[in-house]
């Protein structure tokens, strides 16, 4: 059973922002509601008032930018319309591919990019596959709009750097480099994920070695986050020998700020943060040769 | 009606209605204690198990963890709107073809993810089955037999059966 509140439906970004400031804490941004409404049946929030981003005119668009260098996702875009969508599957595959794996078919009907960013559960899949891309998040407030690195919207566990009278609009995702492949894969035994890894190779022109390398771990940490010692180690590394596997995979994991849960312990998590670098690098590299 | 209710306006089962319910009603209490349609199941209530599932404009949901509120303007369908004239759906055929089931308490919404996945891909992989039935718990664990079904279901409605 959920507790009483009331639902308001703003038609405008500036409309959100205003209930936001109105309402402060006893209100909260509501989309999807597959992390809010759970929170709230568990009795946590206190929230009195939801304010319904889907009735924003825009939030759900998903478009490639005018400079076709980046696609533009809108905040209530669903994990199910990123998975499907041919502009996502075939401009930024490694989205689609971990779009799909989230949780399960009904969450991904209702649940939307926005609310899971915003939300910050550190057992989620999109953060790890968006900071390969670089993605950027756009926030709209009372003093402006704003953009930032989707690395520095992540601050902690169900922490992210949105502001107290701002609303996350949409997120800009640019295209990989020419060439580029990818892969997302993840692990776990519950519902949601202990391990995700996504890897983003870019070949040389002959398709031979590695011009450069993206790699981001999600789920064993306070936050998602990119890998910048093991990225610098691949560089130039031969893809038929990724292909093969990556000796120094098994380490991958060593530097992660990893936390002990239900998940498994610290020590269990940064193992397999290894592992899974190295079958998701291994991937990759298959699909970058061919 | 108090001032915090809300009118919600919707189709169930193919039948328009207009309803009065709280901001916060759930859209699996308004289906199971307002319209006495109690064939999906509360279980997990935190859109793990799929007991609950229906379809919200042909996609499946957790009824026990979406707000009435998002039925509005929407098609909703339960297991009870699936027979028509007194015959089952392909897949309800199928599930009794195969006895895809034990206790029965997954199988209503079995049967709602099935529909679900068959009307939007009649031909999906057995991997596509298995992938999307991940969010259906059997605690009798009678998988195979699910698995059966759907296959039995899928030759079904390939070979014309009305779904």
């Amino acid at each position: 059973m959920l507790p009483p509140f009331e639902i308001h439906q703003p038609v405008t970004a500036a409309e959100a922002v205003a209930l936001r400031a109105r309402f402060g804490e006893a209100g909260a941004l509501y989309a999807g509601g597959s992390e809010l409404l759970l929170a709230m049946k568990e009795g946590l929030g206190g929230f009195a008032h939801l304010i319904d981003v889907k009735t924003i005119a825009g939030l759900a668009g998903l478009t490639l930018a005018p400079d076709g260098r980046a696609v533009t996702i809108g905040a209530a875009v669903t994990h199910r319309t990123l998975e499907r969508s041919p502009l996502v599957r075939e401009r930024l595959p490694l989205v689609a591919e971990m779009a799909r794996q989230v949780a399960n078919a009904r969450v991904r009907a209702v649940g939307t990019l926005g609310g899971n960013l915003c939300f910050a559960e550190p057992h989620s899949d999109p953060p790890t596959a968006l900071l390969v891309h670089g993605a950027r998040v756009a926030l709209a407030g009372a003093s402006g709009a704003r953009r930032l690195p989707l690395a520095d919207f992540l601050v902690g566990p169900y922490e992210s750097a949105l502001g107290p009278d701002e609303i996350l609009t949409h997120v800009d995702v640019p295209l990989p480099p020419a060439r580029a492949a990818g892969a997302y894969l993840k692990f776990g035994m519950h519902e949601r994920p202990t391990v995700g890894v996504a890897v983003l190779l870019v070949p040389d022109e002959h398709r031979a070695a590695l011009a450069e390398a993206r790699v981001a771990v999600g789920c064993v940490g306070p936050v998602a986050t990119r890998l910048p010692a093991v990225e610098s180690a691949l560089a130039g590394a031969r893809l038929a020998d990724l292909e093969a596997g990556w000796p120094d995979a098994a380490r991958a994991g060593e530097a992660l700020d990893a936390v002990s849960d239900l998940h498994g312990s610290a020590d269990y998590k940064r193992a397999m943060a290894g592992v899974f670098v190295g079958r998701a690098l291994a991937l990759a590299a298959r699909r970058a040769r061919s | 009606m108090t001032a915090r209710q809300i009118t919600l306006d919707t189709t169930v089962n193919g039948r328009a209605l207009s309803l009065s319910v709280e901001p916060e009603a759930l859209l699996l209490d308004v289906l199971r204690e307002r319209l006495g349609l109690t064939g999906s199941k509360r279980s997990c209530d935190v859109q793990v198990c799929g007991a609950c599932t229906v379809l919200l404009d042909g996609l499946p949901v957790s009824a026990c963890s979406v707000l009435a509120y998002e039925a509005r303007g929407r098609r909703v369908l339960t297991i009870e709107g699936l027979a028509r004239d007194e015959r089952l759906h392909p897949v309800q055929e199928a599930f009794l073809a195969t006895a895809g089931f034990q206790c029965g308490f997954c199988t209503p919404g079995m049967i709602m993810a099935v529909k679900a996945l068959l009307d939007d891909s009649p031909s999906a992989t057995p991997e596509d089955v298995r992938e999307h039935l991940r969010g259906n718990i059997c605690r009798c664990t009678g998988y195979a037999s699910i698995l059966a079904a759907v296959a039995v279901a899928q030759r079904a409605l390939a070979d014309g059966a009305a779904g």
